[in-house]
């Protein structure tokens, strides 16, 4: 070891030698054998054409056309097509219909199933269906009941003595068919996460609540809802961003249809890219959708402070 | 005192009432969750006549079991089972394996990029598909590998972010001291991570299976864009084009959508809690 230059604790060091040291030291080799992989696969499929998206969104071209460099045009022709807005609508419309519905109905089974724990795993097992069920064929099973002719649901209507609308063949009630079946699919995945956050709540609180005389309504208002708002937010955060992306079930049911009332912004960047090939338009309309999900997560974030408390 | 049992007995008259109240709920939301599945495979067991009956057929008898004979056979939907089965299992054992192989460097391995890496793997997670879908149609392209089945699942061998998480956080619990020991005993990373941390991670691993599987199978997102020839199809896939072609034969699509559905129905029966778990789990990756 005499001779080697030792290493002062800040200095940079000044020879390979001890720059070899310092690489087997820190087990760098053996991490980039265990993260290289994932390196490569985070450069390559995810960063990689993310950036691609942005330059392909600056081009006019086609896959088998070199594109051309138009700037932003892609992105004022977007702002300005009445299908991009309609688009935009049909899913706000879509998120407003699913997520708020999901979060309290979810809620409300939570509370029941908390209730009531016998039995349990059974119940859990029927609510999971539709969710691990793929929604292609929860589109296609609903499809059937939607059938203005001989559906079942407008059978049941008809026992009921109401008339029923002809749901995905009609403008106004085909997106709110859909929403409807979203919100059935999603149900039992938002009471899990719900009953997960009930569950986590001492019951201590309750218990001292109640030697203080509280009330069933005064019990919620105060230690149940304030507890579970992390598990709210979370969901809201989660449904809203995962909502903005629907595009199966249009895609399966309506094709946009009829007359664009369900077409959504997913569906519409698949058509434009991949239907009639126009690269740089979808991939506009892709980072405008992109922004829309950013700039609201990032608005609920900020508006955490103000309804979520993470300790009571 | 007066005020004190008027009050309580207001209270137990509450409880009562919300415990009926939850019991209907309850009721009611199973009721309305199996009907649908109810009425798919009693449609897929109908003749072509009774589909179109008003008022419905609520019992299908007799039923027409060679509606899945004609859908598995004449329809494909056998090859299509067989291709969705294939893409889910590479796909799972790629994320399987990849993500746990990633986690360890992360958890165990002391490389000085560790933590950047970690938060770029992270912010990775906020990129919606959509974004990247176009430009990796172009990169699957210029390789070749549109119309088959490859872009499915072998990006999955780099790993998944979600994955890489979830087993870094399990294999941050297992002690050091048992690697330590290892090492001790002439153990080098490699051999910690397949002899030590992977079968420790048994659970973790079977959650992520689940998930990864279930994912796989029920994602159309994917075959509708890189799959053209019909031999590729996968089965939701197979069930889309379907529906455009034989829109007015409900019994074979309800048949298709049943086949579709049994894999992971029976599959969700037997390993329920470790979905449950995983499901928990990624919710609370937020």
């Amino acid at each position: 070891m005499a001779g080697e230059p030792v290493p002062v604790a800040g200095s940079v060091p000044s020879t390979r030698l001890a720059l070899w040291r310092r690489l087997r030291e820190g087990e760098d080799l053996y991490g980039l054998a265990f993260l290289g992989p994932l390196t490569i696969g985070l450069l390559v499929f995810s960063y990689g054409p993310v950036l691609a998206a942005f330059y392909l969104s600056l081009t006019k071209g086609s896959y088998l056309v070199t594109p051309k460099w138009v700037g932003l045009a892609n992105y004022s022709h977007a702002l300005s097509d009445p299908v991009v807005w309609r688009a935009l609508r049909n899913t706000a419309y879509y998120v407003v219909g699913t997520v708020p519905t999901g979060i309290v109905l979810g809620l409300a089974l939570a509370l029941a199933m908390n209730q009531q724990l016998h039995g349990i795993v059974f119940y859990r097992a029927i609510f999971f269906l539709p969710t691990i069920t793929s929604s292609v064929a929860v589109a296609v099973m609903w499809a059937w009941m939607y059938n203005p002719d001989f559906g079942v649901i407008n059978a049941l209507l008809e026992v009921v003595g109401i008339k029923g609308p002809t749901w995905l063949a009609s403008p106004r009630w085909a997106m709110p068919a859909i929403i409807i079946m979203s919100i059935w699919r999603g149900l039992g995945y938002d009471m899990l996460l719900f009953l997960a956050g009930l569950q986590g709540i001492p019951k201590e609180f309750y218990e001292a609540a109640e030697i203080d005389g509280a009330g069933t309504w005064q019990r919620f208002r105060h230690i149940t809802a304030p507890l579970l708002s992390p598990t709210t937010f979370m969901i809201a955060v989660l449904a809203t961003i995962g909502s903005f992306q629907v595009f199966e079930y249009s895609y399966v049911m309506t094709r946009g249809g009829p007359m664009y009332s369900t077409m959504t912004m997913v569906l519409l960047i698949f058509q434009r890219g991949f239907e009639s090939a126009e690269v740089g338009y979808a991939s506009a309309i892709a980072y405008l959708l992109f922004a829309v999900i950013l700039a609201l997560t990032l608005v609920q974030l900020r508006g955490q402070s103000r309804w979520v408390h993470y300790e009571l | 005192m007066a005020v004190a049992t008027i009050r309580s007995r207001r209270e137990a008259v509450t409880a009562l009432l919300l415990k009926v109240l939850a019991y209907l709920l309850i009721s009611a939301t199973a009721a309305s969750m199996i009907f649908p599945f109810y009425w798919m495979v009693s449609g897929s067991l109908k003749t072509e006549v009774e589909v179109f009956l008003v008022p419905p057929k609520w019992l299908p008898i007799p039923p027409q079991w060679s509606n899945y004979v004609y859908v598995l056979s004449s329809i494909h939907f056998a090859r299509y089972t067989y291709n969705s089965l294939k893409i889910a299992v590479f796909s799972t054992a790629g994320v399987v394996l990849a993500s746990s192989w990633a986690a360890y460097g992360f958890a165990r391995v002391r490389a000085r990029w560790r933590q950047p890496l970690f938060v770029v793997m992270l912010a990775a997670m906020m990129i919606p598909g959509q974004v990247t879908m176009i430009p990796m149609f172009i990169i699957m392209y210029r390789i070749g590998w549109v119309n088959s089945h490859y872009p499915l699942w072998v990006p999955a061998f780099f790993g998944d972010a979600f994955g890489v998480f979830l087993v870094r956080q399990y294999f941050l619990t297992i002690p050091q001291e048992l690697l330590d020991a290892a090492k001790i005993d002439g153990c080098n990373h490699f051999g910690i991570y397949w002899q030590i941390m992977m079968p420790l991670a048994k659970p973790v691993l079977a959650t992520l299976a689940l998930l990864s599987f279930m994912g796989s199978w029920n994602s159309l997102l994917g075959p509708v864009i890189y799959l053209y020839d019909e031999q590729l199809f996968t089965l939701p896939l197979g069930l889309t084009a379907f529906r455009g072609m034989y829109v007015t034969y409900w019994a074979y699509m309800m048949a298709g959508a049943t086949i579709s559905v049994i894999p992971i129905l029976v599959l969700f029966l037997f390993t329920q809690q470790y979905f449950v778990r995983g499901v928990v789990l990624s919710g609370l990756k937020g």
